[in-house]
């Protein structure tokens, strides 16, 4: 068990320093890219573009580079943006993390606990008017772009209704710092998060639907039935234990994806300046440094959560911790 | 089947017999298929069992007896399928309860059911003592330490070894034997009534099947249970069963005491079951292989099936397999390191004459079939050793080199389906090898496969045809045509009619060994049915864990089995005499086990003394 989680661990290791490699060729050496032109903005003489090639190290070799950055960003902390002089990246992306991981943690919660009963409600009704209902709904909700139900949800919520005994709590646009009051950190986001988890709650919901209705052909759960489990028993103990495990997994590549930035368009929504919207930012001028830190940033979440879901995947299925 | 006779039995039990557990009048099942047609399988079926009483239910294939056993205990598919009729279980009427008062009240309580799948009926992911507690608490809620004690008990009871240390393993931990008795004990977990046993030993090796049968016998007479045993299988039945109900495509054909059933038939489907049946111990005094009688299906007589006309040619073996040994590694840890071997074949020797079939008998994992992949290096892992064809050493060919010799050396797998390309018309998959390795135009080619369709016993017609519209034993004939059309000298029919029903199993032996007589051609045959192995045979080897334990005349080995696994082996075999139906198996569970063995194992050396002419028996 020890091995596997280290081996586990280790090979996350590995990953990251892949992609950290793969990300500062891409940005630094593809032939054509010049990051001293950029940065020296349009119609720079020459000389200024060799000033800032030395003046960001731009002009030492690649590997040096690096290096450099690695522990810029790393060891020291003081890595700066090439676009907004002085602007430290580390602090900025600390500061932009809570606001992601709040809005991402929350919405699913909402789409593992909704999802999972979408799809267990359905499996049991199978074919009959609740099974129809729900997965009516969910269709909608995989088919309706986040942008769009967002801004509808604004639109009610912040302007035709907000003044109804309705939607008169709902605080304005932004985010609200759990230190600072969680009350308040819990009411700007409640509507982020019903509007994120939409599209998860019918995606996971499909999903486990399908699975359940599969493993229902399996001898095992004949056997449960033959010995006398109620229908619930035989359902909840017997064949959602078994489907949930393609869902956890799923769980664990889409929660690193959302936490990594892919949040971006309800971040804009709802004006939360997290790491999605900072990412977006950052490609717009091309801040070098900014997208390096960001997209470390999100392959560590993206890494970390399959670790996790792996981890979890064996406490599931004891089939799993034979090699 | 038009004829429908009526048993008195099913409707008035003899008098003075006790009062039936359960009786079935008039069943019928029907499914509904996909365009809404109710396409009825069971027509009217009768019977009952009473208490400590066991009946078999017996058919082939889509006979209707598993969906009896499912309609039973109302585990169908209500929105698919239909059942009508009256089934009484211990007082209740089963058709007509709520699904709620079957739970409440039959299943797993009056009546308990096991399957033929050991190895997919318990859940994977909980531990058997999970689920044995469970089967204990759904009925009757006790104490979590109480019901650990009652599952220790039950795992005790069906005889598995250190009950109470395996308590918490996951059933991938245990053996298929080991997991049918745990299924068994979870049956148990209630006093049902009835057992319900759908096939129970099918999938299990027959030493195993011998200890599982016998365990049943020995926990019926205890608990009083009645028993409602379906297999297809003539030598459980009468190994097992009071009385005798015979399937055939969803109606009862005949039915009666076990004894009478099988010394008397009167149904000519059950005569023509009874002589496809290869009984142990029917081939002793026939000196050569003995096709299988030919029935006629309309009668039921069976004419007596001739014996191979052809001798093997014994001067200079065709095949001949010297030390030949096959290890496969088994990796572990953090760096995916060799940990350990599997020995799968070791220091495996023979020799195949022309026109001879040589047997390789053993239990699941023994090594036969990798001995089988090994010889055409189709098996992975490490081999060494020698394979001469004639002159040719085939473990030193060059790739190229070694696919034409294959040619010399054909297949016939097991599962005809899964090896037969489903997208390839029949013509096809037959021309293929022929064009592949030039042995002609094309034309000849079909010519040749139409030949061989029709020695075959299919129609050339039938070239047209894609896989699934052929039934099993259909598939394997197919198969059989594809080996032939590159004319093999030597072929390997691994499992090859394990998976066919009976009557068709005797059908694709006889035309093995009408295809030996006219061509000459050797077999090396592989199978765990013994009573088949018999019939085929010249020769038999019998292998355990990956050594061949004896090899001989077939004659011999059968009569005169030296080594201790032979015996065991041959003394398991169910055979279908109801005079042995009181016979106890005295041994204790045997647990088989892959020859794992550490990186620095050394194989003891083995030395063979010759027990008679030929018959050659290694000694411990």
């Amino acid at each position: 068990m020890l091995a596997v989680i280290l081996s586990r661990l280790a090979r996350m290791v590995v990953v990251m320093v892949g992609i950290s490699v793969i990300t500062f060729l891409i940005f630094f050496a593809t032939p054509g890219a010049d990051p001293a032109a950029r940065i020296a903005g349009r119609n720079a003489a020459p000389e200024t573009v060799t000033a800032v090639r030395h003046d960001f190290g731009l002009d030492r070799p690649i590997w040096v580079q690096y290096g450099v950055m690695m522990r810029k960003m790393f060891v020291t902390g003081d890595l700066t943006s090439f676009v907004n002089r002085g602007q430290k990246i580390v602090p900025t992306l600390t500061a932009a993390a809570p606001v992601t991981l709040s809005l991402v943690a929350g919405a699913a919660v909402l789409w593992m606990a909704l999802g999972a009963a979408t799809g267990i409600i359905a499996a049991a009704f199978k074919d009959r008017l609740p099974d129809k209902i729900l997965m009516g709904v969910s269709m909608m909700a995989v088919a309706m772009p986040v942008f769009w139900v967002g801004e509808m949800v604004n639109l009610v919520t912040q302007s035709r209704l907000h003044d109804t005994w309705a939607f008169s709590w709902v605080p304005p646009l932004g985010y609200v710092p759990l230190s600072e009051s969680p009350a308040r950190w819990f009411l700007a986001l409640i509507f982020p998060w019903i509007t994120l988890s939409f599209l998860y709650i019918g995606l996971y919901g499909r999903m486990l639907r399908t699975g359940i209705i599969e493993t229902y052909q399996e001898d095992y759960i004949r056997t449960a039935r033959a010995k006398g489990l109620t229908a619930r028993r035989v359902l909840l103990k017997h064949a959602t234990r078994a489907a949930i495990i393609p869902v956890v997994i799923m769980f664990g590549m889409d929660f690193g994806v959302l936490v990594g930035g892919a949040a971006v368009l309800t971040e804009v929504v709802f004006g939360l300046n997290g790491v999605g919207r900072l990412t977006y930012q950052a490609l717009k001028v091309l801040d070098l440094p900014m997208i390096m830190a960001a997209v470390l940033y999100a392959s560590f979440f993206v890494v970390l959560a399959n670790a996790v879901v792996d981890l979890l995947c064996i406490l599931i299925d004891p089939r799993l911790r034979r090699k | 089947m038009t004829e429908r006779p009526t048993f008195p039995m099913a409707d008035h039990p003899t008098p003075g017999a006790p009062s039936p557990i359960l009786s079935i009048r008039n069943l019928r099942v029907a499914f509904q298929g996909a365009r809404g047609a109710w396409n009825e399988v069971v027509h009217g079926l009768s019977l009952t069992v009473a208490a400590g009483e066991t009946v078999a239910l017996v058919g082939e294939s889509g006979s209707g007896k598993s969906v009896t056993s499912l309609a039973l205990m109302r585990l169908l598919d209500p929105a698919t399928s239909r059942i009508t009729g009256q089934v009484t279980l211990d007082g209740a009427e089963v058709l007509s309860l709520s699904e709620a008062e079957m739970v409440a009240r039959v299943r797993g309580r009056i009546a308990a059911m096991i399957f033929q799948e050991p190895m997919t009926s318990l859940h994977p992911i909980y531990t058997v003592g999970e689920q044995l507690i469970e089967a204990l608490c759904c009925h009757r809620p006790m104490p979590r330490a109480e019901a650990r004690r009652a599952a220790v008990a039950l795992m005790e009871r069906v005889r598995i070894p250190d009950a109470a240390r395996r308590l918490d393993d996951y059933p991938h931990a245990f053996s298929g034997g080991m997991r049918q008795r745990v299924m068994i004990a979870m049956a148990l977990a209630s006093r049902p009534k009835l057992l319900i046993a759908d096939e129970p030993t099918t999938a299990l090796d027959v030493t195993v099947q011998g200890e599982i049968l016998s365990l049943l016998k020995e926990l019926q007479e205890d608990y009083g249970m009645a028993m409602l045993f379906i297999t297809h299988d003539m030598g459980v039945v009468a190994e097992m069963a009071d009385r005798t109900v015979v399937m055939l495509r969803g109606d009862v054909v005949e039915e009666g005491p076990t004894a009478q059933v099988f010394h008397a038939p009167r149904a000519p489907y059950t005569r023509a079951l009874l002589a496809s049946v290869p009984a142990l111990g029917s081939m002793r005094g026939e000196p050569v292989p003995l096709r299988f009688p030919a029935i006629d299906p309309a009668s039921g007589a069976a004419t007596p099936g001739l014996p191979l006309a052809r001798q093997p040619d014994l001067g200079t073996p065709l095949l001949e397999v010297r030390d030949l040994v096959n290890r496969f590694d088994v990796r572990g840890g953090l760096l995916r390191r060799k940990v350990a071997r599997v020995h799968a074949v070791e220091n495996v020797s023979f020799a195949i004459h022309p026109a001879e079939t040589l047997a390789l008998v053993g239990e699941s994992g023994c090594g036969k079939s990798t001995t089988g992949r090994s010889i055409i290096r189709l098996a992975g892992g490490t081999s060494s050793g020698s394979v001469r064809l004639d002159a040719t050493e085939l473990f030193t060919l060059s790739p190229g080199r070694l696919r034409l010799q294959r040619r010399e050396i054909q297949m016939i797998p097991q599962d005809p389906l899964a090896s037969l390309n489903p997208r390839m018309t029949i013509g096809e998959a037959l021309v293929e090898p022929f064009l592949e390795h030039r042995m002609g135009p094309a034309a000849e080619a079909r010519a040749k496969a139409a030949r061989l369709m029709d020695q075959v016993g299919l129609s050339p017609a039938m070239l047209e045809r894609f896989p699934h519209e052929f039934s099993g034993g259909q598939r394997q004939r197919l198969c059989i045509a594809r080996a032939l059309m590159l004319d093999p000298r030597v072929i390997i029919a691994d499992e090859s009619v394990s998976a066919l029903d009976v009557s068709v199993k005797a059908q694709v032996v006889n035309l093995l060994l009408d295809i030996q007589e006219r061509t000459g051609i050797a077999f090396l045959f592989i199978s765990h049915d013994i009573a088949v192995v018999e019939r085929i045979s010249h020769r038999i080897a019998v292998m355990y864990q990956g050594e061949i334990v004896e090899i001989g005349p077939r004659a011999a080995v059968m009569e005169t089995p030296q080594h201790p696994y032979t015996r065991r082996l041959i003394e398991a075999v169910a055979v279908p005499d109801p005079a042995r139906r009181h016979l106890r198996r005295t041994q204790p569970p045997s647990e088989l086990m892959n020859p794992i063995r550490p990186l620095d194992f050394v194989p003891p050396e083995r030395r063979y003394r010759e027990a008679g002419p030929g018959h050659f028996v290694r000694e411990d």
